[in-house]
């Protein structure tokens, strides 16, 4: 009798385990990692988390039947801090996918971490197009922007209007090298010089020293390849050193709409920048922007933020129709198989070396008797298309694009 | 003009402005810092933190009261000073008799603290404050274009500086200061208040580090992490100076913003180490500190 029960409960357990879906531990664990208490803290942060929540609860998880959970953690700009943080997520709290991670120098020691370890990298906020050149990796998808777009769409657009001579204020780490990089391979490209560069330690405070020296080049653009607070403070600077007065012009290469909040129209006006995607471009973007607003201290999504969203959204329909979330390559290798179609973006399509391919917009900031309300800061100069805004496949130099 | 290291003299001059003005910041704040630890004994670390209260203090005023920057020079210190009165009477006083590393690590807990709750509800990428408008615009000084405001930071420190160094080197209230440092029994049995004295002097520390807040709001971010990014540097500005030293602050404070003004033009990416390299090579050489008195 009673090794029949032992019996049949054990064909039962077998029974169960193959009819559902084999996810490790039972859950999927998504781990939110970004700067939350530095430079980078307003266009990351903790609306990342939010972001990420508000994609798992549209995606209906509960209804589906999975068990989804998220972690968030701080990695103070920190590469060792970070690295530290990924490794006990995956080793100990068995996380399946790392989200966000600004910070270039960050990202890309994650990215080394995550292909060892087989797991998932969703990289919203970092900027490095190296993440989908010669780093990329199997495991790795570069989501919402990086430094080539950003040098295509601000660097072109500048020096077709005339800014033809460059200096450079760079943040000292792998995102400025990158940034810097980029554009003025893009400047040079188009008929433009790049006269001169200085680095600056990052994070820095005060940049009156290196824009002295800009100002001394006597170059028509003045390119900040840096970002978060180092790219206000430099503007607010340049503005009180008569460097915008005296005929200069700051181009700022990568900005975000919490700068401008940071900096006020009056300074920002006429700044030029490439961003991925702004919150009153339409409707479903409008309505993210009221349910995200109010969880977020009123600061409003960034499109580091919306590339969470779409990022995990994507993740999980994958996730879904593998049914399992164990195999990292597996579940990367079904993202870029389905194209992507999500409420903030539209549809897309990830390419073979992990790149997510959108179309990028050019905005220039308002003045201030044009802007209606808070956060009104943009006005649309120019989209450009999916299939232009990022690095052609051929030259990105990734291993894993069969020439 | 001639040529120095292939840098202009035009520029290098352009370079050593702005490193005095720097420098005028880091004396500022060394001098609170350096009368804290000569009076007190206490290793302040909520000195940054109270920088940015009164930078924070400086964008309320302007904010919710209307008053400008010239209130706010006079009023924010008044108002954190009296926080740090409040600090004092509360967690400092029961710990003068106890090794310097309680102080240090209770004031460490403390800029935590603040700064933790100011990032809660202002976020990092800080608050705008404009410089007012009696200082806007500037002077082309040849060399370089000099904004006014810069101009007037390095005056208006170096006035504070010198005032704050006569005060406590040649004066009588001054000497008593001093005095009760060095033997509080002796001077409280002669019917002098030594545990006001002290409180009013961290008080005015504190003041201190607020007025630099003021004075950087206009130039700098107003955001939580502003004083954290600088209180590293000015501890090692303190330590190059002596610790116990007023002078030594001073003079250190303004020496040290030169050449790291220097720095920044010859070899940029060393700017943000070349005066840790200097105190390790001043604390090799004279463990005191330059003007400090070996204890």
């Amino acid at each position: 009798m009673k090794r029949m029960f032992t019996l049949t409960a054990v064909a039962v357990v077998l029974g169960c385990g193959c009819a559902q879906a084999q996810y490790t531990d039972g859950t999927i664990k998504i781990g939110v990692m970004n700067d939350m208490s530095g430079t980078y803290s307003d266009l990351s942060g903790q609306g990342s988390v939010i972001a990420a929540r508000m994609a798992v609860e549209d995606f209906g998880a509960a209804a589906k039947g999975m068990k989804v959970e998220i972690v968030g953690a701080d990695h103070q700009n920190k590469p060792d801090v970070g690295s530290n943080v990924v490794r006990t997520w995956i080793d100990v709290d068995k996380v399946d996918v790392i989200v966000d991670v600004p910070t270039s120098s960050v990202a890309l020691a994650v990215n080394e971490i995550v292909r060892d370890k087989n797991k998932v990298f969703l990289v919203s906020g970092a900027a490095a197009s190296d993440l989908t050149g010669p780093k990329c990796t199997p495991n790795t998808i570069h989501w919402t922007y990086d430094t080539w777009a950003l040098a295509n769409g601000t660097g072109k657009a500048i020096v077709k209007t005339g800014g033809d001579t460059w200096f450079f204020l760079t943040a000292d780490y792998a995102f400025g090298h990158a940034l810097e990089r980029d554009t003025a391979a893009v400047v040079e490209k188009n008929g433009g010089k790049v006269v001169g560069r200085v680095r600056h330690p990052f994070p820095g405070t005060d940049f009156s020293s290196f824009l002295l020296q800009a100002q001394a080049s006597k170059a028509k653009i003045i390119g900040l390849a840096n970002a978060g607070s180092d790219t206000i403070n430099s503007i607010k600077q340049a503005s009180e050193f008569g460097i915008t007065q005296s005929g200069q012009n700051l181009a700022a290469l990568l900005a975000f709409i919490t700068d401008v909040h940071a900096l006020g129209l009056q300074t920002a006006q006429g700044l030029i920048m490439t961003e991925a995607w702004y919150w009153d471009l339409n409707d479903a973007n409008r309505e993210f922007t009221k349910k995200f607003a109010p969880q977020f201290k009123g600061v409003h999504p960034t499109m580091v933020h919306a590339g969470v969203y779409s990022a995990v959204t994507h993740y999980l329909k994958a996730v879904e129709a593998l049914k399992s979330d164990a195999d990292g390559k597996a579940v990367v290798a079904k993202m870029k198989e389905m194209p992507t179609d999500d409420k903030l973006f539209g549809k897309g399509e990830v390419r073979a070396d992990g790149r997510k391919i959108h179309p990028m917009y050019l905005f220039e900031v308002k003045k201030p008797a044009e802007s209606k309300a808070p956060w009104d800061y943009y006005k649309l100069r120019a989209t450009i298309p999916a299939d232009e805004a990022f690095r052609p496949l051929a030259e990105g130099g990734c291993p894993l694009v069969k020439s | 003009m001639f040529e120095l290291f292939g840098i202009s003299s035009q520029a290098l001059f352009g370079q050593l402005l702005i490193g005095l003005i720097n420098g005028s910041f880091y004396a500022l704040l060394s001098l609170g810092l350096a009368v804290i630890f000569g009076m007190l004994n206490i290793i302040n670390f909520a000195h940054g933190a109270q920088y940015m209260l009164g930078a924070f203090a400086a964008y309320f005023l302007l904010q919710y009261a209307g008053l400008g920057y010239w209130w706010a020079i006079l009023l924010a210190p008044i108002v954190v000073g009296i926080t740090g009165i409040i600090i004092e009477r509360l967690f400092l006083q029961w710990l003068y008799k106890l090794d310097h590393l309680y102080g240090l690590l209770l004031t460490f807990g403390l800029a935590l603290i603040f700064e933790g709750t100011f990032r809660n509800f202002f976020g990092s990428s800080g608050l705008p404050y404009s410089v007012p408008p009696a200082l806007q615009g500037g002077q082309n000084l040849g060399f370089m274009f000099l904004p006014n405001y810069r101009g007037w930071v390095v005056v208006f420190s170096l006035a504070v500086c010198l005032t704050t160094w006569f005060v406590i080197e040649r004066t009588k209230l001054g000497s008593y200061l001093r005095a009760a440092t060095e033997n509080p029994a002796l001077v409280r049995a002669f019917g002098i208040n030594v545990p006001r004295m002290i409180t009013l002097t961290y008080g005015f520390g504190v003041a201190l580090a607020a007025l630099a807040g003021v004075m950087a709001a206009p130039i700098y971010n107003v955001s939580p992490q502003m004083g954290a990014n600088l209180i590293i540097v000015v501890f090692a500005v303190v330590v190059i100076g002596g610790m116990g030293s007023i002078m030594g602050a001073i003079v250190t404070g303004f020496g040290l913003g030169l050449i790291e003004g220097l720095t920044k033009v010859f070899f940029p990416e060393a700017s943000n180490t070349v005066i840790f390299i200097i105190m390790a090579i001043v604390l090799l050489i004279r463990p005191a500190g330059l003007f400090g008195r070996s204890a």
